[in-house]
């Protein structure tokens, strides 16, 4: 089936990065934006906007029926869910199976299937992927005696979330019920779910993810891998593909297995896979299954010249995966900044508000996905990513001194930004070298610092 | 340009070596400054007058407070930050505080929601909640009194 008209259930920058490829492709655009959006930039942007609801996502991006209204009202033929907010709702997915309208991304079924992550675990067995020992949160004392079996520090995190989101670490047996608490009321406001699993949180290991694409009919196929382990509290700071320092064999390994788990599901569409590096141990867990549209997903294109969401519209529209395997050729290295409106000198609080001035950064290598311009309205609704800087080299050294100018060149005035930390962990020296593990940016803040502004006039 | 990170890298590391606290260099029309501690003050930090501008979206108006004569027995607990006030951990589940309730300066007295981030706000002040502000699920400014609590005078 064709797709001519897509209706964009999402705000910010992905919106604008889904209507710059319909725009390349000749499909047209329809935005539903929430009050808080209506005058941002992809509603100016689009070819239609529609404005879905109030600012607070609970009766705007969250609302299925106001969405598929707006798709049915619009005579959109597909659903584009972006990330976050309805992307990983079976509810969505589903509506759309039952009224006609093309959801851009994988079944209802498989979004159920690996969005529940215990569920996503005991298919990761069922296929030959080793998982992290962890499992169910029925009561308190139930998950007392679960971190008494698998031992101090662990991970609380959220059955149905994702990015961070109702992730708690404890390293103290008083601290799990409060901890159970908060994680639970996060999980509930980002996902509708407030249940929560435990698993061994492993002190040192990497965060690396394969991105796959699969036709719905068992066909799947890799793009490589991204390392995300530049994180703070489970927000991903920095991302980067080729993960660095990894073997050859080891990597295939990796790629192998996440084409296993995702083809024994006939996944349909783009997904990721997330696995828990343990290069001490030569070893990989398989954490969980994202499928959705990454906000890292432009450094896997930077590096395969794909474009993953026209790959997307085109297995939605029944096109298939349109290259084989050995079509795949990955060249260079990539990095992403997130630049987020939040204050790295006070605790990382986040910073809303009205960005008076603002400059991204151009040049050979790098790329800028952003919805915020001069005079944007930062609402305190929804996360603080402001925009995302991809830095593509022939090697990693090229792409991070390119990365290094560009965020020196980057200037937002109005509201506090993380620029200073991007500045402080490219230049230094653990970073530059590679393979730093999930708590490199922890310990880094811990030791206070030498903190580096760059800017260029 | 002329400085590449791996310079930065190098000249971080000698002022780490240093005994000085805080470098600034221009090059190039390139501004670096590099400052110990996280604490440091940051250029990029919007000035103060600049909180003043910042829009807030129309909030839930303050409930509106009696002038209440300054009554040094009293302490206000005022929201850390912007974001969607919430007295109890979980829809339905019991508040973390009622009026009447006895505090201490870490007692959780409610969540603050900015961005999808669950923050916990405690009392700060140790004593008896005497007045609860904040409604329910109300978008709180920075600042904003969330509760009053009496505090407990030394015997």
């Amino acid at each position: 089936m064709t797709i001519r008209r897509i209706l964009i259930a999402n705000r910010g920058e992905i919106a604008m990065r889904v209507i710059r490829t319909c725009r390349r492709l000749g499909i047209e655009t329809v935005l539903a934006a929430s009050e808080a959006d209506r005058d941002s930039m992809p509603a100016r942007l689009a070819d239609r906007t529609v404005c879905i609801g109030p600012a607070r996502p609970g009766g705007s991006y969250l609302k299925v029926d106001a969405i598929l209204q707006a798709a049915l009202g619009a005579r959109a033929d597909a659903i584009h869910p972006g990330y976050g907010f309805l992307s990983e709702r079976p509810a969505l997915a589903h509506a759309c199976e039952e009224q006609g309208v093309i959801f851009i991304g994988p079944t209802a079924a498989q979004i159920e299937s690996v969005g529940d992550k215990l569920r996503a675990r005991a298919q990761a067995q069922a296929s030959e992927v080793p998982v992290v020992p962890g499992g169910a949160v029925g009561s308190t004392a139930d998950a007392v005696a679960l971190v008494r079996r698998i031992g101090l520090p662990v991970l609380v995190k959220a059955v149905g979330g994702g990015g961070g989101k109702g992730m708690k670490r404890v390293d103290r047996l008083e601290d799990l019920p409060h901890a159970i608490q908060l994680a639970e009321a996060e999980a509930g406001a980002a996902f509708g779910d407030a249940r929560v699993y435990i698993e061994r949180f492993v002190t040192r290991g990497r965060h690396v993810e394969v991105q796959i694409l699969g036709d719905g009919r068992g066909e799947v196929i890799h793009l490589g891998e991204r390392d995300c382990s530049t994180q703070r509290r489970y927000q991903k700071l920095i991302e980067e593909t080729p993960a660095p320092g990894l073997s050859e064999a080891f990597r295939g390994r990796l790629h192998e297995a996440a084409v296993r788990f995702a083809r024994r599901m006939a996944y349909r569409g783009a997904g990721t896979v997330e696995f828990l590096v343990d290069l001490e141990r030569d070893a990989f867990h398989f954490l969980e299954m994202n499928a959705r549209i990454q906000v890292e997903h432009p450094v896997t294109e930077a590096v395969s010249g794909v474009d993953l969401v026209a790959e997307q519209i085109a297995v939605a529209a029944g096109e298939g995966l349109r290259r084989a395997q050995s079509d795949v050729r990955l060249r260079g290295c990539a990095l992403e900044c997130r630049v987020n409106a939040e204050d790295a000198m006070r605790d990382f609080q986040p910073s809303p508000g009205r960005v008076r001035g603002v400059r991204w950064a151009a040049g050979e290598g790098i790329r800028v996905d952003t919805h915020i311009e001069a005079g944007a309205w930062i609402p305190p609704y929804y996360d603080s990513l402001m925009g995302k800087i991809i830095a593509h080299g022939q090697d990693r050294d090229s792409a991070l001194e390119r990365m290094w100018q560009a965020i020196a060149a980057t200037r937002i005035e109005g509201v506090a930004s993380n620029l200073p930390l991007h500045c402080t962990v490219l230049a230094n020296r653990e970073f530059q070298r590679g393979g730093v593990d999930t708590g490199f940016l922890a310990r880094l803040l811990e030791r206070r610092p030498i903190f580096v502004e760059a800017q260029l006039g | 340009m002329t400085l590449t990170a791996k310079d930065v890298a190098e000249i971080t590391r000698l002022l780490e070596e240093s005994s000085f606290d805080e470098m600034i260099l221009e090059l190039d029309g390139l501004k670096l400054a590099l400052r110990r501690g996280a604490s440091a003050t940051s250029a990029r930090r919007p000035e103060a007058a600049s909180a003043a501008e910042r829009e807030a979206p129309p909030a839930a108006a303050p409930a509106a407070t009696p002038a209440a004569l300054p009554d040094e027995k009293m302490q206000d607990v005022t929201a850390p930050l912007l974001g969607t006030f919430y007295r109890a951990p979980k829809p339905g589940a019991a508040p973390f505080v009622e009026i009447g309730s006895v505090v201490e300066e870490d007692t959780i007295i409610g969540i603050i929601e900015v961005m999808k981030l669950m923050n916990t706000v405690r009392a700060g002040t140790s004593g008896k909640v005497a007045d609860i502000l904040a409604q329910d699920g109300a978008l709180v400014e920075y600042g904003e009194t969330l509760m009053r609590v009496t505090r407990a005078l030394p015997a």
